[in-house]
């Protein structure tokens, strides 16, 4: 044991690995900060590099290039209230109402602060819970993952400040559009119209990047110039973090289990766990009226949950060679190549370097802080800068992002289609982020339910007897329901709600 | 005098005629290099378009060929993923690029499949074929937990199982996964839908499926299978293909383990739009049967359990030509195929 681990540290402190996380950190957090560039493409395109490096030093260089995008993407959504990842997208205008109050350096301390922590905690429990968890994710079938996506979609009008009607709307338009395409469950060509680009669907990157990015932009044109913020000096970043630590314990927590669970299910990433424990926190804060209005909590909570759900999104793939997510799906081919073959075996025959891989965990982790530290020091200029010109680096940025992720024309098409449809809902107060969510979660919703109706020739029992699928189905009710019981406690005992709000 | 003066001129000549010839061999040297090297293609970067993501096996595969031609070359060979419309863009840019040899692609199975569903004109003929690199076929896996121990014993119990009430895995609808099976299910007398296919996002939902009790059979190529048979949780009962797979000896072929003779696999290759010049694409080959043979990529392949498969210009044309046919018999089975 002490033995593997003194090996497993010399395998991580050797130079070329030490440079190959250093050079990999600096990489990630300058893609995860542009629009539209996601971690998952900041992965994919390390692939060939990894061609180069030894074993460990190309698993070092994904682990640690996702974990900086993922952090990253918060710095765009808090300064120009454009989401740089998927992960980033559930709280953005949390972050930016935080900004717009002057407390920028606040709510980006909080995003780097508890992403630190929550990959941490991760960690943690790949290191301490793999098997286990890895139980645990491989006995939840069709069934379990319909509910779970259903109950994410709910999570659409939790997270909007608008009313929930225009919220389900909202949610309902993004489902119709992730019906486009023919990845579905029959293989039919849906809504193509003969179009060739609209037989993969539309990308809910571009989609996203549109909706948020572009028609912030849109906005800003029209719009007079806001106020500009009190020019000071940039206040210390981590200062407050331990005293918010110590302050919403809960919170935390309950964001680094929530992304553990959900990591560790293959098919559900950091995404997801942002948008659950964004709703949870709101649904279980003691003051949920301040949620987007510059709140910690929420922020906090999902924060921590993302970058907590990226370590244990490893689990199903180190020991089944099943990706949590698309990061771990291109992690599984360069752990292949690398004779790093995911299974069991991996833990046993090979263990020195899976400690090895739990060290760069934590490492990458850590230099999270001071580099983050930098890189917030280095985006906050972007507050000075009139908007003039930063809005049309940012339509650059837009484009050119979206059409790398194909190089495909069409993806810039979508990305300024996308801009305007998020324009006009947003002037008419239909919430952006639930309809990304609907494309987001659509085709996970419809093909787990299609693919369990097949599967039980057409009854919907296995729905409820299933025992985790009968505790997420009550938990899914209990949600839906929740809203009409206080509702008619409110109608029967209005003088008493009156009170108690 | 004037003999001094001639010889003065003389040596001037000479001198200079040296020089001049200094000057062609020193300055000149590099044009000549050039125009050798334009005759001699490539003398520029050339992409390799490949229609899937990066990250992929198809991603992988085309940036180890390409890295290895760029070696042997000496010019970029630059991996550019068209993705989208399932695959449809990115063929379409390989063949409808320009015919200089500066365009190539990886085109994939799903040509010889997309066409019969009426997703796109485009076929397999409509293509400059230069070598085919890879070749997967499918393994036949089931739960550890369940009964069948041979493939015989499964196939006994498909045969006797009402139609549709057993399942299978491992593609979307349409794949060529659940092509494989349908096309297992025809040779064996059976209808396409004797074995109800649940279609998934994809090889490793399916074999997760299959882990959690979800579907009976997942038929996937066995690097896609094989962490979790490693894992215990699954079990290849037989593999689709002409020879067994060194890295699972104990996995027979359909033929030895059932006395059926039925062959498929997902493949890959390079190719060139159509009416690629004569000598390009001769060289092309032979650069490829090189970058086939090389060690290095014969180590990347086996690293990451991917079985290779060579098969030169024509050779590949003919392959594909079957497989195209075989393709379109399968889909007709299976009432996929648009008319």
């Amino acid at each position: 044991m002490m033995q593997t681990l003194l090996e497993a540290f010399r395998l991580v402190f050797q130079q070329d690995v030490l440079i190959a996380i250093l050079a990999s950190a600096v990489y990630g957090l300058v893609v995860g900060a542009l629009p539209g560039l996601t971690a998952t493409m900041a992965t994919a395109l390390l692939v060939p590099v990894t061609f180069y490096l030894s074993p460990i030093a190309a698993i070092a260089t994904i682990i640690t290039a996702s974990a900086m995008a993922i952090f990253a993407g918060d710095l765009p959504g808090c300064l120009l209230r454009i989401p740089g990842t998927p992960a980033s997208a559930a709280y953005t205008d949390e972050a930016y109402a935080m900004t717009r109050k002057g407390e920028a350096e606040k709510a980006l301390g909080i995003c780097l602060w508890f992403s630190a922590l929550g990959g941490i905690f991760g960690t943690l429990s790949l290191i301490l819970l793999a098997p286990p968890l890895a139980e645990m994710a491989l006995s939840f079938s069709t069934y379990e993952y319909f509910w779970l996506a259903f109950l994410g979609l709910m999570c659409a009008t939790l997270v909007a400040r608008s009313s929930p009607v225009k919220a389900i709307a909202s949610m309902l338009l993004g489902l119709l559009v992730s019906c486009i395409g023919i990845d579905n469950p029959a293989g039919t060509a849906r809504f193509t119209f003969g179009s060739m680009d609209l037989l993969g669907g539309i990308d809910a990157i571009a989609a996203l990047v549109g909706v948020f990015a572009l028609s912030e932009v849109m906005r800003a044109m029209t719009t007079p110039e806001p106020p500009p913020l009190p020019r000071r000096k940039f206040g210390s970043i981590l200062k407050g973090m331990i005293r918010l630590t110590r302050e919403y314990p809960k919170p935390q927590i309950r964001g680094n289990i929530v992304g553990i669970i959900i990591g560790v299910l293959p098919g559900a990433g950091a995404d997801m766990a942002a948008w659950v424990s964004y709703a949870m926190a709101k649904r279980f804060s003691r003051t949920p009226e301040k949620f987007g209005t510059g709140h910690p909590e929420g922020l906090i909570e999902a924060g921590s949950s993302n970058n907590a759900s990226l370590a244990s999104g490893w689990v199903p793939s180190l020991l089944f060679g099943i990706p949590g997510d698309t990061i771990t799906a291109i992690a599984i081919g360069v752990l292949y190549m690398k004779g790093l073959n995911p299974g069991p075996t991996l833990f046993t025959e090979k263990a020195s370097s899976m400690y090895a891989l739990y060290i760069v965990f934590l490492l990458s982790n850590v230099i999270m802080i001071p580099l983050g530290i930098v890189m917030i020091r280095l985006a906050s200029h972007i507050l000075r800068a009139p908007r003039s010109s930063v809005m049309p680096v940012i339509v650059l940025l837009c484009c050119v992002g979206a059409f790398a992720t194909g190089n495909n024309l069409f993806l810039v098409l979508t990305v300024a289609a996308f801009g305007c449809l998020g324009y006009v809902m947003e002037r008419n107060g239909y919430p952006v982020a639930a309809m990304v969510l609907g494309i987001v979660m659509g085709t996970m919703v419809e093909q787990s339910f299609v693919t369990s109706l097949i599967k039980s020739d057409g009854s919907i029992l296995p729905f409820f007897s299933r025992p985790v699928a009968s505790v997420l189905a009550a938990m899914t009710f209990a949600a839906l329901l929740w809203p009409l019981a206080v509702w008619l406690k409110r109608r029967l005992a209005p003088a008493r709600a009156a009170a108690g709000a | 005098m004037t003999k001094t003066t001639r010889a003065g001129i003389t040596r001037r000549t000479l001198v200079g005629t040296a020089a001049a010839a200094g000057a062609v061999a020193g300055l000149g040297a590099p044009f000549v290099r050039s125009a050798a090297a334009q005759a001699a293609y490539p003398n520029r970067p050339v992409t390799v378009t490949v229609p899937w993501g990066a990250g992929g096996g198809t991603d992988a595969t085309a940036r180890i060929v390409a890295s290895i031609l760029e070696k042997n070359l000496g010019q970029p060979f630059n991996v550019v993923n068209r993705t989208g419309g399932s695959g449809v863009v990115g063929h379409s840019a390989i063949a409808t690029a320009a015919p200089d040899g500066y365009n190539i692609g990886m085109i994939t199975v799903e040509i010889t499949m997309m066409h019969w569903q009426g997703l796109t004109e485009l076929k397999h003929s409509s293509y400059t074929p230069l070598a085919l690199m890879n070749e997967d076929p499918p393994g036949v896996q089931v739960f550890a937990g369940s009964p069948y121990k041979t493939i015989k014993e499964l196939a006994d119990a498909i045969k006797a199982a009402p139609p549709g009430k057993m399942k299978a895995s491992g593609t979307g609808q349409g794949g060529i996964w659940h092509l494989a099976l349908i096309g297992w299910l025809t040779k064996m007398g059976l209808k396409a839908d004797h074995v109800a296919w649940v279609p998934s996002n994809g090889a490793a939902p399916a074999m997760q499926d299959l882990a959690a009790g979800g579907v009976d059979v997942v038929t996937c190529s066995v690097p896609e299978a094989r962490a979790i048979i490693e894992a215990g949780k699954a079990r290849s009962l037989a593999i689709m293909a002409p020879e067994r797979n060194p890295a699972f000896k104990d996995v027979p072929t359909l033929k030895e383990g059932l006395g059926v003779d039925y062959t498929v696999g997902a493949w890959r290759g390079i190719a060139g739009p159509k009416g690629l010049p004569k000598d390009v694409a001769t060289k092309l080959t032979a650069e490829l049967k090189k970058a086939y043979e090389s060690k290095e990529f014969n180590d990347f392949m086996s690293s990451r359990g991917f079985a290779t498969r060579w098969a030169d210009a024509e050779g590949f044309a003919k392959f594909m030509e079957a497989g195209d046919k075989a393709m379109g018999e399968a889909m007709g089975a299976a009432g996929l195929k648009k008319t």
